[in-house]
């Protein structure tokens, strides 16, 4: 045990997905040739003025209320003042100390443990342009000739998620961020495309002595946007610190940069440590004032959320919560399984194929679950034949790859290609008999006491049937005959 | 002139008449303006720019093509503040930094004027960003007053309000953040309203102070005011902060201020008003009551500290509205330059005048991370404070009156080296912006030889009672407002 304990905190940014931008009519998009989306207010041209975008606040509150947060009855936008050429009007419109909803929490999984950590506030803002450097190394600001500017996302609603540093591990803070990622997704206002940069978070860590209650100095990983160098950077920053500790020095406040290729983390050298951001009201727009009613409704439009899901798959299901985490996690995969359910199949079988042959075959082709020609009906039918025996296990696994050959139903396949098991006790006997009569020493073998031979005689009757004999029968038989 | 039209004299309802009845075109209105503009513009410097080829084929458009298509302001010879951005014609808002900018789009308020056929004449002189109370802060030389070239017009819709005074427009849009509008038409002889905060859109209206900014009319008399006004008022989208007035402006007809009260706060009349100016101010306060209503002394207890608040808030909100001025995208840009904080910090430093400077100065530090409560934080509870002193004496008073500005214009120069001078000649009309309050500046005699503007202030909302007050109080006063046109005495 480890005389030290990290502890994490997370800020999260999500772009929502909204038809138009936070203060304009400007459609949101992706991958739109430059600057084909823009007007005078997300120019900032002189005279422009803000108007907030109803659907953003709606979509914001719903991430708050599955967060549990308290959405406050008045809120009201700042300006965040600093100049940079991705922010048009040198002030980002963002919430300061009156956000749109504070004190909420998430519960996440780590392993067997369920985690909770507090969020302290949920807060409306717009994102900044995409800055393009031409020449020099490719993409870098360092030695470039030039930067452009992509107006097309400057203004796009983002919603920030501040979290408590409640998080004890590297490991719970990615896991905390992919539960995270599947709520926000689940509730239909963000896609959270990670490539894209839908999600990115500030990271925070600092260590103390293990069960301590008061903070150490934290240090800062900004805009990142991979859970698993995430975890990498946190873990490494941890390590770094301990030794630091250790060793009788103290840690920095600072921002750090982490390069996965070697695996450290150095201190950002930026010349806007000390950033006064001259937070103010901003002007432009009046106070947000939140109908209760309006909220109520917000609350119970919400879809069943991830966590409650998965405690439900374990209750309902009786799945271990390893099964439950992976089916229940995802709404698109647990739609799937639970019509899978629905046609009639027992629920541990239909977890074992979704989890099993589906997943595999989802992360093989890149389809989301409930794409493909894999439909939960044609898995259902495949779990049933193969729960009734009409087909082996072996068997229905043939069948699957054959289903995605074909298109086809499993019942076809089995039929088209004899794969059905045979259980014709007449039919296998003759095969049965036929193997001891190929193999008379161990034959002998067996009736001298070595019993475990009756495995060899199975497998043997089983290659002879390509898998489709009934392990069952063809168990009972082998010992018949031989005992005969 | 074959038409006969005097321009120094024409009002836009008698102009709205001759064109309805068509006793002269729009083409022929027009040209009686650029006539005038061509024989005083040197003089006065008004505009920034006098857009006269796309006026006249417009007025020709209106004349020939529109017949009963025409708006009910069609033909009116109008001038436009250049802080209003207007498609395609260069707005500037006085100031080098914009030197060449184009807008993309037209405010609403003019956008409204457009969609009713008034014809602009051009874009007119200002301070630099609306800062400044003379003119004088223009980055394209200043404006002189038409009633002694020696002076100032005021400011900053100076270039409007000398335009009107002048003959070179028959009325004008100004913007009043402090005293903008009312101030120079004061001092210019003419009248000018600020209308309650939202009642016009500020969408297009390039922002000085977004919570103080407010467009609204100069003209010559105070129906053309109503007349104007009841144009360009309405809840505008695209503006969160506007609101549609509870009722329509309506054009004044009264002669008499029967059983109204009218309250004279004690502290606008302290120290700094010019003998003249209390004189006409004390006349006309007599008038008031001879037109039976009545005037009792009441008291707008923090008045001293409008000010300050006022110089804290404005610069604050300055500070961030100008800072979109960055060469980056639009306007002015240094160059060559060593990298992008060079960049920014040339082209700021040498597209922005000296004025907006100190005032982004003083907005950046009242803003600043240790010093924002005791500065902006305080302001805010100071302007809570100016507000409920008005909303105190509406419970006693239909109408606070004062004069609008301390003293007439004074001589170009006088007070360019003394800021604080300056800003004192906007203590009586900058608690109403704190306020967020209508209130119209009104001629009320000459001191001096030069014009004393008399101020109405009402509650929120009540630009028809202050309308029909001031109507009354300009028939008795029957000020004449012709411009002298004293030649600069230098």
């Amino acid at each position: 045990m480890s005389a030290w304990e990290p502890v994490v905190g997370l800020e999260i940014h999500v772009e929502l997905d909204t038809r138009t931008k936070m203060f304009c009519g400007c459609a949101v998009t992706k991958g739109d040739p430059p600057n084909t989306h823009t007007c005078p207010v997300c120019l900032a041209h002189p005279g422009a003025l803000p108007v907030v975008n109803q659907r953003a606040v709606e979509y914001a509150t719903r991430i708050a209320l599955a967060l549990e947060c308290t959405v406050r009855p008045r809120n009201v936008f700042h300006r965040k003042n600093y100049f940079y050429p991705d922010l048009p009007k040198a002030y980002q419109i963002s919430q300061f100390d009156e956000p749109l909803a504070v004190d909420g929490w998430f519960e996440y999984w780590v392993g067997e443990d369920k985690l909770r950590c507090r969020i302290n506030r949920v807060h409306m803002e717009e994102d900044a342009a995409k800055l393009v450097h031409a020449g020099g190394e490719a993409g870098r600001i360092a030695g470039s000739d030039y930067s452009m500017v992509d107006f097309n996302r400057g203004g796009t609603p983002l919603i920030e998620i501040v979290g408590e540093p409640d998080i004890p591990s590297a490991e719970a803070a990615a896991e905390f961020l992919r539960q995270l990622r599947g709520l926000i997704v689940e509730l239909g206002v963000s896609e959270c495309n990670m490539e894209e940069g839908q999600v990115r978070w500030d990271a925070n860590l600092s260590v103390r002595p293990a069960g301590g209650a008061e903070l150490g100095t934290r240090t800062e990983l900004k805009n990142m946007n991979s859970f698993r160098f995430l975890q990498q950077a946190l873990e490494a920053e941890r390590v770094r610190q301990i030794e630091v500790l250790e060793a009788g020095g103290a840690i920095d406040q600072e921002t750090l940069h982490f390069d996965p290729d070697t695996g450290v983390t150095t201190p950002l050298r930026s010349k806007e440590e000390a950033h006064d951001y001259r937070y103010f009201p901003e002007p432009d727009l009046v106070p947000l004032v939140m109908d209760a009613a309006w909220v109520e409704e917000v609350r119970a439009g919400l879809p069943e959320l991830p966590g409650a899901r998965v405690e439900r798959f374990m209750e309902q299901y009786v799945l271990s919560r390893g099964d439950a985490l992976l089916l229940g996690s995802s709404g698109p995969l647990a739609r799937f399984y639970e019509e899978v359910v629905a046609e009639g199949v027992d629920p541990k079988a239909a977890a074992n194929w979704t989890m099993g042959e589906y997943l595999a075959h989802l992360n093989e082709t890149g389809l989301e679950p409930g794409r493909g020609h894999v439909t939960p009906g044609r898995l259902a039918a495949l779990v049933k034949l193969v729960q009734e025996g009409a087909v082996s296990a072996t068997g229905g696994k043939q069948v699957f790859a054959l289903m995605l050959e074909e298109r086809g139903e499993p019942a076809a396949i089995v039929a088209k290609h004899g794969l059905a098991q045979v259980s014709d006790a007449g039919e296998l006997e003759a095969v049965v008999q036929k193997v001891l009569d190929d193999n008379p020493s161990q034959v002998e073998q067996f009736r001298a006491g070595k019993e475990q031979l009756a495995g060899f005689f199975v497998g043997q009757v089983m290659k002879a049937t390509r898998g489709r004999a009934n392990p069952k029968l063809v168990n009972e038989l082998v010992r018949d005959l031989l005992t005969r | 002139m074959t038409t006969g039209l005097d321009p120094l004299r024409l009002t836009a309802r008698e102009a709205r008449r001759l064109l309805v009845d068509g006793e002269v075109t729009a083409a022929e209105l027009l040209t009686a303006y650029l006539d005038q503009i061509e024989a005083v513009e040197d003089a006065v410097h008004a505009y920034l720019q006098v857009t006269a080829d796309n006026a006249r084929r417009y007025a020709t458009e209106i004349d020939s093509e529109m017949g009963a298509a025409r708006g009910a302001l069609a033909g009116l010879p109008t001038a436009i503040k250049d802080n209003m951005v207007t498609e395609g014609v260069v707005t500037t808002c006085a100031s080098k930094i914009l030197h060449n900018y184009q807008p993309i789009y037209t405010a609403t308020a003019v956008k409204q004027l457009f969609g009713d056929h008034v014809v602009m004449l051009g874009k007119a002189n200002m301070d630099e960003f609306a800062m400044g109370s003379s003119c004088e802060n223009s980055g394209f030389g200043p404006t002189r007053n038409p009633w002694d070239l020696s002076t100032v017009p005021g400011g900053s819709s100076g270039g409007s309000a000398a335009a009107v005074a002048a003959g070179e427009a028959l009325w004008a849009l100004g913007s009043d953040t402090g005293g903008s509008i009312r101030q120079p038409a004061a001092l210019c002889g003419v009248v000018g309203m600020k209308p309650t905060y939202g009642a016009v859109s500020r969408y297009g209206l390039v922002a000085f102070a977004s919570s103080l900014d407010q467009i609204g009319p100069i003209t010559r008399d105070v129906w053309d005011c109503a007349l104007l006004l009841g144009h360009i008022v309405g809840r505008d989208p695209c503006d969160s902060t506007s609101i549609e007035l509870p009722c329509a402006v309506e054009l004044p007809t009264a002669e008499r201020l029967d059983g109204l009260r009218f309250g004279i706060p004690g502290e606008y009349l302290a120290a700094g008003v010019e003998p003249g100016v209390r004189a006409r101010f004390d006349e006309t306060v007599v008038r008031i009551e001879e037109l039976g209503g009545v005037c009792e002394e009441i008291s707008l207890p923090h008045t001293e500290y409008a000010l300050p608040a006022y110089y804290i808030i404005a610069p604050a909100e300055a500070s961030a509205n100008l800072a979109r001025f960055d060469g980056v995208r639009y306007g002015y840009r240094a160059a060559p330059v060593d990298d992008l904080i060079d960049m920014y910090e040339r082209t700021r430093g040498e597209g922005f005048g000296a004025e907006v400077k100190r005032r982004i100065m003083i907005g950046t530090y009242a803003l600043s991370s240790g010093y924002y409560d005791a500065f902006y934080g305080q302001a805010q509870r100071v302007r809570t404070l100016v507000r409920r002193d008005f909303a105190e004496a509406f419970e006693a008073v239909d109408l606070v009156v004062s004069p609008t500005s301390p003293t007439v214009a004074f001589k170009l120069g006088s007070r360019t080296a003394d800021p604080l001078a300056m800003y004192m000649s906007d203590v009586c009309t900058i608690p109403v912006n704190l306020a967020g309050l209508p209130a119209i500046s009104i001629p009320c005699g000459l001191a001096d030889g030069l014009p004393v503007g008399f101020q109405l202030i009402g509650p929120a909302f009540s630009e028809n009672a202050i309308l029909s007050a001031a109507h009354a109080l300009e028939q008795a006063i029957g000020f004449d407002q012709v411009a002298s046109f004293r030649e600069a005495g230098r």
